[in-house]
């Protein structure tokens, strides 16, 4: 009998060994191979030698977008010999935190979110840059930009991506048989509208549904009308609350917007009503365009990547985007964006060094080169982005005339930017009337 | 697209290590129910057979050691459910005294904003609906089905086609039930059955999930239509657990079908109609997946499960967040202690 017991017990330990030797052969050869001191790594030199450091990354990109990130930088993580750790998570707005507070937090966080930077640099959690990410940032983005990661007089990271949201989307083979030629100014737009409402078809599409985040792109509209109507600094002063919610240039630039989006005659094309708005989602709001059902859809310019497959992007193909005209000439080329920051919360030299590549010309060109992105540093030649939109919207970053403003919702505290803004929109297009949306957001920010 | 194995690597690692953790820890526990109890077993055969060389008389067996030996089969559940359960219960309870960031006391302020602000005493009044109306549609419609298949042809295909939905997850269901609901303009071809329905009636297709408080019965429909095949399953095992003497008993006494009903089947079946109504309404309390999947709590659909979410990883207020999570579990409470008096009940009667 005790015979047999020592058997089993064998067996078990013997297991448990295979195993352990399995896992011993799977490690084997997980050491990148450093090939510094080869002609194209002498770009990578001023970054010193950091050969087996690793730099964890945690966003929000994911699938083919994320495979690109690990493509772009390659070439440094083999010159470097720094290990970039990448992982984008779909819940990542509600994870980050999480992770911080567990003890878990990654070296570096692209935050699209200055609210959520400025929550995590109130707790303490981030640290500034290092001087030489700071000296590149401000080499290489605009103060306009800057400001946004900019709190306590201390920078606590450069951009990354940028994205412009000022666009509406139309199809230019339409335009051309119909003989409509692209509006420049607001009082065009709504005229142009008016001849397609009276040509039988309804003139916009739109759709705010997105998942847990259903609302943000009538927030987008909102903000976009507003930065025409009122100006930079009446924005600035709404963003950060110097200015209630409820401010009667808000509510002038909501009726403004529900011009057309609470307007029978314009929307929703190829969706139905105006409650429709509410329940299409913004993947598919657009796409009524490619079919001929609709004409005008405002939407950002990473909208590209959402038209049916086979659909040329370009100013002479299937669908193409114009700038969202200016309302007021005095208040400039107001261009409504978004884009993430590139956030530390650890400052081991390996990570800084990290931080500062990402925020270098050389990462934005390695970068675009690979497609389907845009970015506002300033170092980033026109050559190297293939897509026409992105040009578009490059363009328009790098113009002088251009005053930038970032997405007012992701500026605000989350509970109002991502929370009853969105929720308010939601109500606004189900019909409440504006001054009791407003009051309800602005009684919600504390 | 092909398949890379040096590129998936680290997956695989991931995949290892898991399965590593996975023997580790089950052949960990194998040995000590095994290794353990043999070392006894030893011990006390090396002391038996030690006095019985010395011819000492034999010792006794100690029963302290039966004690331990529950103690140590009992530890890992209770360290678990203290790491698990009530650490993080003392935790958000401290929490909801707590501001949005958790660094200042401020008494019962969370509480009196979760009383105040319209849309959480929305949020509270759509919680008391369904907690409401789950159980009792749910069971009453288990019920019914249960009585009416009971001993009819084909009574396990029956059964099994009100059970299937029980295999679909939440999110599952509310993904199928929103195409239900789905709206296409009038002039296009409908995608949602029920839109279909009502244009092929000669209405016009209407936008279900968007007109509260409709929307709200609209989601319940979903819960029950999961729920109902448990109710009817455990009922169903309970009227067949009936003893065949007393329905015989009553037969002979000339019942109608309606007093069989209600004073034979009803009181032979009572505890374990409690334990579905029960079950039922814990489940509905803590429904989540239905509303942020179908909704996502907009259009005056949110439920308390939902905005707790919201408030604490979506705001960042985790005082509020956390102040939710709390009446949560203090409405979950009574319902549990009265399963547990019953269950009690049972166990003395």
């Amino acid at each position: 009998m005790a015979f047999a017991r020592s058997r089993q017990t064998l067996a078990i330990a013997g297991v448990l060994g295979l195993a352990l030797g399995v896992t011993a052969c799977g490690t084997g050869n997980d050491k990148k191979s450093g090939n510094a001191g080869s002609a194209e790594c002498t770009a990578y030199e001023k970054y010193g030698d950091n050969d087996g450091k690793k730099v964890t990354i945690y966003s929000s990109i994911r699938d083919i977008e994320a495979d690109r990130l690990n493509e772009s930088w390659k070439q440094f993580e083999d010159c470097t010999g720094i290990d970039i750790d990448h992982e984008g998570s779909g819940e990542f707005e509600a994870q980050l935190g999480v992770r911080v507070d567990g003890g878990n937090a990654p070296d570096l966080a692209f935050i699209p979110q200055p609210g959520l930077l400025k929550r995590f640099v109130d707790a303490g959690k981030l640290k500034p840059v290092g001087a030489a990410t700071k000296t590149e940032a401000e080499a290489n983005y605009s103060p306009d930009w800057l400001k946004y990661s900019t709190l306590n007089g201390q920078l606590y990271g450069a951009p990354l991506g940028s994205n412009v949201k000022s666009f509406v989307w139309y199809s230019p083979k339409m335009f051309k048989d119909k003989g409509w030629t692209v509006p420049t100014t607001w009082d065009e737009l709504i005229k142009l509208s008016d001849t397609i409402a009276a040509s039988g078809t309804k003139p916009w599409c739109a759709g705010i549904e997105s998942g847990d985040a259903t609302g943000w792109p009538a927030t987008d509209w909102i903000e976009d009308v507003l930065l025409r109507t009122a100006g930079p600094e009446v924005y600035d002063q709404w963003t950060t609350h110097g200015i209630p919610f409820n401010d009667p240039k808000v509510a002038d630039a909501l009726n403004r917007a529900g011009t057309i989006l609470k307007n029978d005659k314009y929307v929703n094309a190829g969706f139905g009503g105006v409650k429709s708005i509410a329940t299409t989602s913004f993947q598919e709001a657009g796409v009524p365009i490619t079919t001929g059902k609709c004409a005008l859809h405002r939407q950002a310019s990473f909208y590209a990547n959402q038209w049916p497959q086979g659909t040329k992007v370009a100013e002479d193909g299937d669908v193409f985007a114009f700038y969202f005209p200016a309302i007021d000439p005095a208040q400039g080329k107001p261009v409504l964006g978004g884009g993430e920051f590139v956030a530390a919360f650890n400052d081991r030299p390996e990570v800084q060094v990290v931080q500062t590549y990402l925020a270098s010309g050389e990462y934005a060109n390695s970068r675009a080169k690979i497609g389907d992105w845009v970015s506002a540093n300033k170092k980033l030649d026109l050559a190297n982005v293939p897509n026409p939109v992105d040009k578009l919207s490059v363009q328009l970053l790098q113009d002088e005339k251009t005053v930038f403003r970032f997405d007012g919702s992701d500026l605000m505290p989350a509970a109002v930017g991502a929370g009853t803004f969105w929720k308010g929109m939601v109500e606004w297009i189900n019909g409440k009337d504006t001054a009791a949306v407003l009051n309800g957001i602005e009684g919600s920010w504390k | 697209m092909e398949f890379d194995f040096a590129a998936e690597q680290p997956k695989f690692l991931m995949l290892m290590y898991g399965l590593i953790a996975f023997v580790a820890v089950v052949g960990g526990l194998l040995l000590l129910l095994d290794v353990v109890p043999a070392w006894f077993a030893r011990r006390r055969e090396a002391q038996l057979v030690a006095a019985s060389v010395s011819g000492a008389p034999l010792p006794r067996r100690g029963k302290p050691q039966e004690g331990l030996f529950a103690l140590f089969f009992l530890l890992p559940t209770l360290l678990l459910l203290a790491v698990g359960l009530v650490g993080p219960a003392i935790r958000t309870t401290l929490l909801s005294f707590m501001d949005a960031g958790s660094n200042n006391w401020v008494g019962l302020r969370n509480y009196g904003w979760m009383f105040s602000d319209p849309t959480i005493l929305r949020v509270l009044t759509n919680t008391l609906i369904w907690v409401i109306l789950v159980p009792l549609v749910a069971t009453s419609f288990g019920l019914i089905y249960a009585v009416l298949v009971d001993k009819a042809r084909l009574e396990a295909v029956a059964k099994s086609l009100i059970f299937l939905p029980m295999a679909i997850s939440f999110v599952g269901a509310s993904i199928i039930w929103k195409f239900v609901y789905a709206y296409r303009s009038e002039e296009q071809q409908q995608i949602g059955l029920l839109n279909q329905i009502v244009v092929s009636l000669g209405g016009e297709p209407k936008q279900w999930l968007l007109d509260s408080p409709l929307n709200t019965f609209l989601l319940i429909v979903i819960m029950v239509w999961i729920q109902a095949g448990f109710a009817m399953v455990v009922l169903s095992a309970a009227i067949k657990a009936i003893p065949a003497d007393i329905v015989e008993a009553a037969r002979l006494d000339g019942v109608s079908p309606w007093q069989m009903f209600w004073q034979i089947t009803m009181p032979s079946i009572r505890p374990a109609l409690i334990v579905v109504v029960v079950t039922l309404s814990i489940a509905t309390l803590k429904v989540f997946d239905i509303v942020r999947t179908a909704t996502n709590g907009n259009y005056d659909t949110s439920v308390i499960a939902n905005e707790m979410y919201n408030q604490a990883f979506r705001y960042g207020q985790n005082g509020q967040g956390s102040a939710l999570a709390v009446f949560l579990f203090v409405l979950v409470i009574p319902i549990v202690i009265y399963q547990i008096r019953n269950l009690r009940q049972q166990r003395e009667g």
